[in-house]
């Protein structure tokens, strides 16, 4: 997994809420048994035509947002079902940050695990950094995990909260795996008692 | 002791390991597994040389892409790569020595519902699989949720997983339903009150006379939707009805060891006095059969009411009702009744059972499904299915017109070739209605098996109440 420690890039706005995982990544390409490659997809029922043509309209097609490394979006971002293809194809496309006053827990989780930060912010930041987003490609944002700040093109500065473990796991690139094998004698000794107090489980 | 709820104790009895910060290693009891969200997570054992830590508590089932025509044994029905999906879960089944439910078993089937009908969910477990209805599993107060594939892959790898506690939030419903209202109804109202953010950071406790006044089947539908709510898991303390439906199961208990969890179950429920970070309290009697209109589970109303106006609504809402009505083809002030639908789907992990096709059977018995509708029947499980046809009740959907099925996920993801067309309607028993969910640019109106049964035979939306009025 790749590091995060500061990102600073243009950020597109998409002021919907419960922009769901469906949307994000449609099913029709979760038949991929690698986690690659799904970024052409992203967004796909809002960004193409059936015959495959752009559709100009659309945030991720307009000229000034096609390199967009963050997303400003309504509440409850990520919504709907488990897919972490809807993480891989954020990052696949490009996108390291998703900002939002709210996000669905599991796609939540998800984003940590492939190195993409979420950041929850309340409604009044998010409408300044919607704000900031619109004014195109010249509007990068700053994303100072570290410091755990944004900062906006014209400089005001927001703090946002996260979690120390999985701030600590981004920064530093780390696998959780791994970690949790580390405790492989406590695991052992649960599975031993439980086995005693609870053998059909 | 501090009193605590089912959700603590569950919990509590699972800490591998909690670190300062209130991180939890969390045991894993049962795992389960499907094609579409596992290959990269075996992929990624492979490439580290790693194993399936415990194979004996993990259970692999293909459902969401396996074609449910009755054609299906001949591969040619599978596009390409669904069939390398099928066939990586079909290779990883056998190469880390997981149990295996192949296409062809007759217990084969969506994975929500094989788990139960095996026995391998029983109360008081920890239940996870890479989807988000694991919910579903919670029916039998076991604490059960989705995962993603990097999660999947740790559960497989160590048989835990990195938690952090989530709040208690306490659904109760009082009294007892309405005749034509079903669980289905109760996991639909609850969505409406709460909307889709409203159980985000809580495990959902369902409680009440009409909770436990269902059977497991209407449980496992409540709970199903608990997600749809936002929240990661729903919870139905376990009662008699619950340790009937287990005993005997292929995976369940036998003989001491059945009393012995017997025993345990017993303890999980929540004490007097626990404490709830939120509580929502609904009345039975006041929940009608409810349809939903927009591309959320949370824009749903009872059948008798019209499309809202998004001038009803307020923030960010008032844009996503424009959007949803435009993607719906809706007009406000329509009455829902009048919405003429061509597709019926009777299915999923939230509506597959076999009491749910009892539901639907009951009102198509001896009738007919509008000419020119298409209309499918698939049962969550080989097992149902077999039921079923035990029971007459396949031979009724026949007779009506509807499409026999085989088990798997199909039209409510369409992952298959079970889809909508573009500006397609369907009525459907699944549990998501977002833009595209059923086929790109088909709507979905969420509603009960037996609302589903209704409107296949007027072919528009039906208040499932009038059919009942009729039959008596
Ligand atoms: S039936 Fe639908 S919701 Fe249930 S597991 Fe299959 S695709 Fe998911």
């Amino acid at each position: 997994m790749d590091k995060f420690t500061t990102l600073t890039g243009i950020a597109a706005p998409m002021p919907l809420v419960n922009i769901d995982t469906d949307m994000i990544i449609p099913k029709q390409f979760l038949k991929t048994i690698k986690r690659s490659g799904l970024g052409v997809n992203l967004f796909d029922e809002m960004r193409y035509n059936l015959d495959g043509s752009e559709i100009a309209d659309f945030v991720l097609n307009q000229p000034a947002y096609r390199k967009a490394e963050i997303i400003v979006a309504g509440d409850n971002f990520g919504c709907g079902s488990s897919r972490e293809h809807a993480p891989w194809a954020l990052l696949d496309f490009g996108i390291r940050c998703v900002i939002a006053t709210s996000f669905a827990d599991i796609f939540y989780n998800n984003c940590f695990k492939n190195g993409i930060l979420p950041i929850v912010m309340p409604q009044e930041v998010v409408d300044i950094l919607m704000a900031d987003a619109k004014k195109g490609a010249n509007a990068r944002q700053t994303i100072d995990l570290i410091g755990q700040t944004v900062t906006t093109s014209d400089g005001q500065v927001f703090p946002f909260e996260v979690d120390g473990h999985r701030k600590h796991c981004l920064i530093n690139g780390l696998d959780d795996i791994g970690l949790t094998l580390e405790k492989a004698a406590a695991i052992d000794s649960f599975e031993k008692k439980n086995a005693a107090l609870h053998p059909w489980a | 002791m501090t009193a605590r709820t089912l959700y603590d104790k569950i919990w509590d009895d699972h800490v591998v390991h909690q670190a300062d910060d209130g991180t939890c290693l969390l045991y894993i009891d049962r795992h389960l597994v499907h094609e579409v969200t596992s290959p990269q997570a075996f992929e990624g054992l492979r490439m580290t040389g790693r194993k399936v830590r415990a194979p004996e508590k993990t259970i692999a089932v293909p459902d969401h892409n396996v074609p449910t025509t009755l054609d299906r044994a001949n591969a040619a029905t599978m596009t390409e790569d669904s069939r390398i999906q099928v066939q990586a879960l079909d290779q990883n089944a056998k190469d880390f020595g997981i149990h295996y439910y192949p296409v062809s078993d007759v217990r084969q089937g969506i994975v929500h519902i094989v788990g139960p009908e095996q026995g391998w969910t029983l109360p008081g477990m920890t239940v996870v699989c890479g989807d988000s209805h694991t919910a579903t599993h919670g029916a039998f107060g076991s604490l059960a949720h989705g995962i993603g594939t990097s999660e999947v892959e740790h559960v497989l790898a160590t048989q835990t997983l990195i938690q952090r506690k989530a709040k208690n939030f306490k659904v109760e419903i009082t009294g007892s339903l309405r005749p034509g209202v079903t669980a289905k109804d109760i996991t639909m109202a609850v969505i409406g009150e709460t909307g889709t953010a409203g159980g985000t950071g809580y495990v959902i406790e369902y409680c009440g006379q009409a909770i436990r006044e269902l059977s497991m089947e209407g449980r496992m539908t409540v709970c199903n939707m608990a997600i749809e709510g936002g929240a990661r898991a729903g919870l139905i303390a376990p009662d008699e009805k619950t340790y009937a439906y287990c005993m005997g199961r292929p995976h369940a208990p036998k003989g001491a060891a059945w009393e012995a969890a017997l025993a345990y179950w017993k303890t999980l429920f929540t004490d007097e006095g626990a404490f709830f970070d939120k509580v929502v309290t609904i009345k039975a009697e006041d929940i009608a059969p409810l349809v939903t209109w927009g591309t959320s589970p949370e824009d749903v109303l009872p059948i008798t009411a019209v499309v809202p106006s998004p001038s009803d609504f307020t923030g960010g809402k008032v844009e996503a009702v424009q959007r949803a009505l435009d993607y719906m083809g809706l007009v406000p002030g329509q009455k829902l009744s009048d919405i003429k639908i061509d597709t019926v789907f009777i299915g999923s992990c939230t509506n597959g059972r076999i009491e749910d096709l009892r539901a639907a059977a009951a009102i198509l018995k001896g009738k007919k499904k509008k000419d020119g509708l298409r209309a499918m029947v698939v049962p969550g499980s080989g097992l149902v299915r077999a039921q079923a046809e035990a029971e007459g009740l396949a031979q009724i959907f026949i007779d009506a017109g509807f499409e026999w099925r085989l088990a798997g996920c199909s039209m409510c993801l369409a992952m298959n070739p079970d889809q909508l067309a573009p500006g397609e309607r369907c009525a459907a028993t699944s549990n998501r209605n977002f833009e595209g969910r059923q086929g790109r640019g088909g709507r979905t109106h969420l509603l009960s098996p037996g609302m589903a049964a209704a409107a296949a035979i007027t072919g528009h939306l039906t208040d499932v109440r009038e059919m009942m009025a009729e039959t008596v």
